[in-house]
């Protein structure tokens, strides 16, 4: 009756089943804190344009942009104690007669700890602006900064903050 | 005929009864775990609601052997999703982050570009030859949740088989012989 395969087996049994008790009263317990983290309310942060490095229509028609620009953040109060790492990325948000929205990541960034989540710094983009044809020059673009909260376990929290807009120059470089 | 029935009589019916018994009970091990499969398909509406982490190329976020739990709606796909992907003629499914969506008019039809964290260049290398972006059909759930290690189990037994005979063959016998 209690060999040592049925102690082997109810103690795996036991242990997995722990496990997932653990990880499940973990995001649940996140449910509670995740309003405050979500609530952009509590995140600080500004990006201005600085200056149109490069704007030019490709060989194939779309128009390509490199910008640099000053960025100042504060997600700290998204940390908890089940955070493993908060993923900060800026994206140009517009517009065109194609499309009703483009969305097109410029810079991102990863923060692991707590300490570092506070910071202001100038950056040129990481990926270029390339439009899926030339629908550039003169276009208002939104800066949005979101942040994608990953937890050590459980549920994944994102949100976002809109930080300002600008207008692209109406000609080429 | 007559020998096989001579056999049939010596064995006692509460022996066959205890045959059965396993065997009944053995089933509803295999189809109480078809249900749970299938339910939770149902629920996340996607088709395969869990996958194993199998490369690096999200670290620091998701390292190899991280179990992630998917989910598929009609919420329109957004840069900053973590999407499981399919690319035509890669059998094995890509984890990777969107971060760049072009959302047509009216039609609501979106191209999208992903990039893994940890990756220098975006995932144009790796779609189809002259693939410039993923659509609808080529995603097959975002990523919710997050569950750390439990994976490696499953690394583990496709790539050593022999140890995932071995298990399979010792939760049978634990089955079969650990009633009454």
């Amino acid at each position: 009756m209690h060999s040592f395969a049925y102690r082997l087996n109810t103690l795996l049994t036991f242990s997995l089943l722990l496990l997932a008790v653990l990880c499940g009263a973990a995001s649940f317990l996140d449910a509670f804190n995740s309003p405050l983290a979500a609530s952009s309310s509590h995140v600080q942060a500004s990006a201005q344009v600085l200056k149109v490095n490069r704007f030019r229509r490709q060989l194939n028609g779309a128009d390509e942009v490199g910008l640099t620009f000053n960025v100042s953040l504060d997600v700290q109060p998204l940390f908890t104690w089940n955070t493993k790492q908060v993923f900060v990325f800026l994206a140009a948000e517009y517009e065109t007669p194609k499309n009703a929205l483009n969305q097109i990541s410029l810079w991102d960034h990863i923060i692991l700890d707590k300490d570092q989540a506070k910071f202001q710094t100038k950056v040129t983009t990481k990926y270029p602006l390339i439009d899926q044809g030339s629908n550039l020059r003169g276009r208002k673009v939104d800066l949005i900064l979101h942040w994608h909260v990953m937890p050590k376990t459980g549920r994944m929290i994102r949100d976002k903050l809109h930080l300002s807009d600008f207008h692209l120059p109406e000609a080429y470089t | 005929m007559g020998w096989v029935a001579q056999r049939m009589d010596s064995i006692p019916s509460s022996q066959i009864r205890r045959v059965l018994t396993q065997i009944v009970s053995l089933g509803v091990i295999v189809t109480s775990a078809l249900i749970i499969w299938k339910g939770v398909t149902c629920v996340t509406g996607s088709e395969s609601p869990v996958v194993v982490v199998l490369s690096g190329s999200m670290e620091p976020g998701f390292k190899r052997g991280d179990i992630l739990f998917l989910q598929m709606n009609k919420d329109p796909i957004r840069a900053g999703e973590i999407v499981v992907f399919n690319v035509d003629g890669r059998e094995i499914p890509i984890v990777h982050r969107v971060i760049t969506v072009h959302e047509r008019h009216g039609t609501g039809e979106v191209q999208i570009l992903t990039k893994g964290d940890n990756n220098y260049d975006d995932d144009r290398v790796l779609y189809a030859r002259g693939q410039l972006w993923l659509e609808q059909h080529h995603i097959m759930g975002r990523a919710v949740g997050f569950l750390p290690y439990l994976g490696w189990v499953t690394i583990i037994m496709t790539e050593k088989p022999i140890i995932k005979y071995l298990v399979i063959g010792a939760l049978g016998l634990l089955i079969i012989t650990s009633k009454e």
